[in-house]
Formats: C-alpha cells, structure tokens, sequence
C-alpha cells in the first residue's frame, strides 16, 4: 500500500502571546512543530503500513526550515520524504497551496513510479485553521475524501473511516484511491527511538520545485496570483470588558453578593 | 474592481432527520443584513430527503426565497451529492455569496464546493460585514488559535463562500415572515456518482446532558476544580440553574469531563445569556469560544487571570468556597 501524508511545520500556538502595547503576535522564541493533527495522521498512516504492508511518504510546502519538521516524521515511521519549496509558492491561500500540493504529489507518484492508495492530512493546521486544503487536494485530483477521521481499517478492498460528527460518530467506506483527514485520534503517535532520530538527521530530503519537470503548474494558479481571497486587515481580539470584581474576606459572602447582583440583574 | 452579474445572498441550510440544523436559522440574520446592505435578495438553500418541516423553519427568519431539492441521496450528507447539487444551482442562479454553517459536514462541503467553483472560501468565520465601497462581504475569523483575527475578503470571483461557527449569531425571527416562496429544483444524482457510502451513524447525546450550544446558562470547569471528582459542585449549580456543564481545554485534556464539554477554539463556541466560568484562567483559545455570552462571571483564585477582562461579574476567591454557598443562595431566590 502506497500512503502519502501532507505534513506543515506550524508554530506553537498555544506559545503565542500578544505584545501587550503593540497588539501584535509574538513570534520570537515560539518553537515550531509538525502540526498536531498532522503527526496524528502520520500515526494513522504508519499503524496502517504496520498492518497491510507498503510505505508511508511524507511531504510538506514549506521554506527550507520544514526539513525539520520532515525529518521527525522520518524518525516515527515515514520511509521517504519531499520539501515542495518555492518562492512562487509564497502567499498561496487554501486553493492556491491545494492545487500547489496535488501537483507535488503527481510529481512524487512521477518520480517514485508509484501511484498512492491513500493520502493523509491533518483535519487543519492549528496556525490557520481552515480544515480547507485536504478536501480542496482531493477535489483538485478528483478523488473522494472523508475528513475528521480517528481509525481507519481496510475491509475487502475498500477503507472504513471512523469520522467524528456534531451528534457522535460515522462509519464512512470509502474506495481507494481516496484522500482522508485526521481529527486528534484516541492514541498519542509515537516517540522516536535515538536510532530512528540519528538515522532521520542523516537523511537527504529531496526538494521539489516550481521548475522541477514533473511539477506541472500553470502561474496563474500559484501564490497570491491564483489565492482568491486576500486578508484586508488582521487584529487582536480585544476582550476588556471592565466588570464588577468582588474581593470579599470570605468566598460565601462573594457568593451570597453576587446571587444578589444577578437576580436584580434580572440574569437568573 | 470587476463588475459581476452575481446576484443575492444564499443562505445554505443543513437538515438532519428532516429538521433544519440551528446554524442555518442562525445565519439567516447575517443573511439578512448582507441582503439588505447589497440591495439582493436572502435566499435560503435546503437539501434533504423530505424537507417540508426545514421550509416551515425556515420560513419563520424571513428568507425571500427558499430553493429546495429533495431526494434519497441527501437524506445524509455526502460530499459528492451535495457538491453536485449546490454547483447546478450556483451555474442556474450565480448567487454573490453563500453562507455554511461550519458544522463536521459544512467544513467538509465548503472547500469541495469552492474549489470546485473556483472561488474562495473563508472558514469558520466569528463576524460577517459588508464593504459597500468595494462590495464584498467582510469575513471575520480567528486565527493562530485565536490569538489574532483577520478580515478576509474574495475580491475576484463569485460566489464568495464562508463556513461561519454556529452559536455566534441568534436565531432572528422575522415579524410578519411566511411569505417567501419555494422553488423546487430537481437533482438527482446517480448512486454511482457517491463515492462514500455511509455504513453506520452514532449519536452519542450523552443521557441527561444538556447540549451546550443550546443552552441558556452554562456552568464551566477548568484547571482549578483540580480534579474530576470536584466537577460535581459544578453539577450542582448547573441543576439549580437549569444549565448544562462546560470546560476547559486543560479539563477536557486532563481526562477530567468528556470533549462533548469543551467550551473554546478546538471545542464548541456558545452564547449563552449566562457563563459562569469557575477555576479557568481564560486562555485566548477558551475565550474564543465563550466571549459571545450576554454575561460572563468568573471564579478564580488568581486575581490577575485573564479572565476577569472578559468577565461583567467577577469573584477573586476560591471556588470551593464560593459555589456550594451560590448554588444555596441561588435556591433560595429561585424558592
């Protein structure tokens, strides 16, 4: 079985904090990491290579600096791994890094002679947010796709995806090949072994460009040219309110206080 | 700016078991103020099996016009039929902006439909304006964990589309509604042409546990209830109250309460007219999920957490002092 999963380095945002007189994202000093969701599909994909035989390929659009993010997931299970890297990437939207991607992945099914059964994504980068760029992979190739996934399993051919959904849970068959996202999965994904670390930091990662010739783009579809929305403006959410702050000698006469202010409130 | 012929505001609605889910109600108040801001028409778009109780739902927050497609193969939701469907109808009608409720399937469908309109999508969208000088709709979103929001525009093609968060904005009813007539468009889509097949379905409403997105008082638990065994004093309040129990990430993460409970950024966004958040500190991801409420009071040790900045009634104290005390006092104004 061929598996590919997309992978992006993210920084930690649980780390970020607002600079306090500029209202502005502090990015110094914040580690990067695989996104989260991601290196639970990686997991996915590595239990799922355990049991049916094959490999798994791990591929990121990134700088240079996403090497790092690749090279972890070569310690924990992936057996080959690509950079797609340009600058013509830069600015890309959801549409714009989902067509960059489906074709990076055409470029590695090219290079390797192989064509994937399954290919990976986290449900969403926890940096951006948008659960957009899987289903928009899989629409720019044509294939089906099931998001939010926590197991899979093959049954005769064809992949059972357990996906969460707002009242509990699916079972979803879908045939292969076939694109899946993954939600935070019931196990944690593994650690690395100091062997599989020193062993993924000797790795060569192969770069795949713009001008690489089994990358087939068209201009118009890359970076800011082909990203349909544009950010007008960012900001922080400012959540001030100036309340009433009760600092009584004794947590019951707090609370006896604030049963009256809500009744005359009339907020109970 | 290029000129385009697109035309009215579409409103996507998503029905389970035959109803309308509350988001699609819940947008038809931007909707409306989009409409009405652009000069077009509210359109709300149903697809299901049988989809006469959704219309009456529907009918009731103003639309003024429903398009309706019933068939077997919406009766659940697949990417591939309602993807097909909704790109007949965008092809036959050109609507300048559709509106999806981000719920599982919304964030599932949005980006298939998008891409394969060509256009851009906005996910999970808090606040929803209109820019009249250039004309498009202004989508709001957090991002970087709610850490920084972003205005986001979609300047070049049409439609424009956005999933926007359920429980950000209250259902509108429209005085006088109940006119707005109904187009059915028939679509049927081969069984060949759905390429998932749904093999089982489980709906895990916990017993006795009140969705949190529909209730009205919330009672929430975080790092400072120190353990499981606490949330009970947490319980207590929510029963007098008639509300439902929440938490924060560090609960949930801590194996404390269940992740239906999350209230925040990865969990789910409530508006309550009360929240009463007890040992939580206020992360940006949890206020990000519960900022929206008509009142926010909260419980904490800490005076410098950072919740009291978005709380309107706040107690510096220990929690374990302050609840069983409030929940008593609370029946007995209620008695």
């Amino acid at each position: 079985m061929n598996i590919l999963v997309c992978i992006k380095q993210v920084p930690d945002t649980t780390e970020i904090k607002i600079d306090p007189v500029k209202h502005t994202l502090i990015r110094e000093g914040v580690p990067s990491i695989v996104n989260p969701f991601d290196a639970c599909a990686l997991e996915l994909a590595v239990r799922l290579k355990e049991k049916e035989g094959g490999k798994v390929t791990v591929i990121s659009m990134g700088p240079a600096q996403a090497k790092n993010a690749l090279k972890e997931c070569l310690s924990v299970g992936a057996d080959q791994a690509f950079l797609v890297t340009d600058r013509a990437f830069g600015g890309s939207d959801t549409l714009a890094t989902s067509y960059i991607l489906s074709k990076a992945i055409k470029a590695v099914e090219a290079k390797t002679n192989e064509s994937m059964d399954v290919i990976f994504c986290g449900k969403q980068a926890i940096d951006g947010d948008t659960a957009q760029v899987g289903p928009e992979i899989a629409e720019h190739m044509d294939l089906p796709h099931v998001t939010l996934a926590t197991g899979v399993e093959m049954t005769e051919g064809k992949l059972r995806v357990q996906r969460d959904t707002d009242e509990g849970h699916d079972v979803v068959e879908v045939s292969l090949p076939a694109l899946v996202t993954v939600t935070k999965t019931p196990f944690d994904p593994r650690y690395p072994s100091i062997k599989s670390k020193m062993a993924a930091n000797r790795a060569v990662i192969t770069e795949i460009t713009n001008s690489d010739p089994d990358m087939e783009t068209k201009p118009e579809y890359l970076g800011l040219n082909g990203s349909p929305t544009k950010v007008k403006k960012t900001f922080t959410p400012d959540q001030s309110k100036n309340g009433v702050i009760l600092k009584e000698e004794t947590g019951a006469e707090a609370a006896v206080k604030l049963a009256a202010m809500l009744s005359d409130a009339k907020i109970i | 700016m290029s000129e385009f012929t697109n035309k009215n505001i579409w409103v996507f609605i998503e029905t389970d078991q035959g109803k309308a889910k509350s988001v699609g109600l819940e947008l038809l108040n931007p909707g409306r103020m989009l409409a009405e801001k652009s000069g077009e028409k509210l359109v709300a778009v149903v697809l299901g099996k049988d989809n006469g109780e959704a219309i009456s739902q529907v009918r009731q927050f103003g639309p003024d016009e429903i398009i309706s497609v019933e068939g077997a193969e919406y009766e659940t939701y697949s990417f591939d039929a309602y993807t097909y469907a909704m790109t007949v109808l965008v092809e036959k009608y050109s609507p300048s902006a559709i509106l999806i409720g981000a719920t599982n399937n919304g964030r599932d469908f949005g980006p298939r439909l998008s891409c394969r309109l060509k256009t851009g999508l906005t996910a999970d969208c808090t606040s929803l304006d209109y820019d009249e000088e250039s004309k498009n709709v202004a989508w709001t979103r957090p991002a970087f964990g709610g850490n920084l929001m972003a205005v986001i525009m979609c300047p070049n093609t049409r439609p424009q589309i956005g999933t926007v968060r359920p429980g950000v904005f209250k259902k509108l009813p429209v005085e006088g509604a109940g006119e707005a007539s109904v187009i059915k468009e028939a679509i049927t889509v081969p069984a060949d042409n759905i390429r998932t097949k749904l093999i089982e379905s489980i709906r895990e409403a916990a017993a006795g546990v009140l969705n949190l997105e529909d209730a009205e008082i919330i009672v929430s638990g975080g790092r400072g209830m120190g353990g499981p065994e606490n949330f009970k004093i947490l319980e207590d309040l929510a029963e007098v109250l008639k509300g439902a129990v929440g938490a924060s990430r560090a609960a949930v993460d801590a194996g404390w309460i269940g992740h239906a409970h999350q209230v925040g950024q990865t969990g789910k966004t409530v508006g309550p007219k009360l929240y009463i958040a007890c040992g939580i500190s206020g992360a940006i991801q949890h206020l990000a999920g519960m900022s929206g409420s008509d009142c926010i009071v909260a419980i904490n040790k800490d005076p410098e957490a950072p919740i009291f900045k978005a709380a309107d009634y706040g107690i510096v104290g220990n929690l374990f002092e302050v609840l069983p005390v409030l929940t008593e006092e609370i029946k007995k104004l209620k008695a």
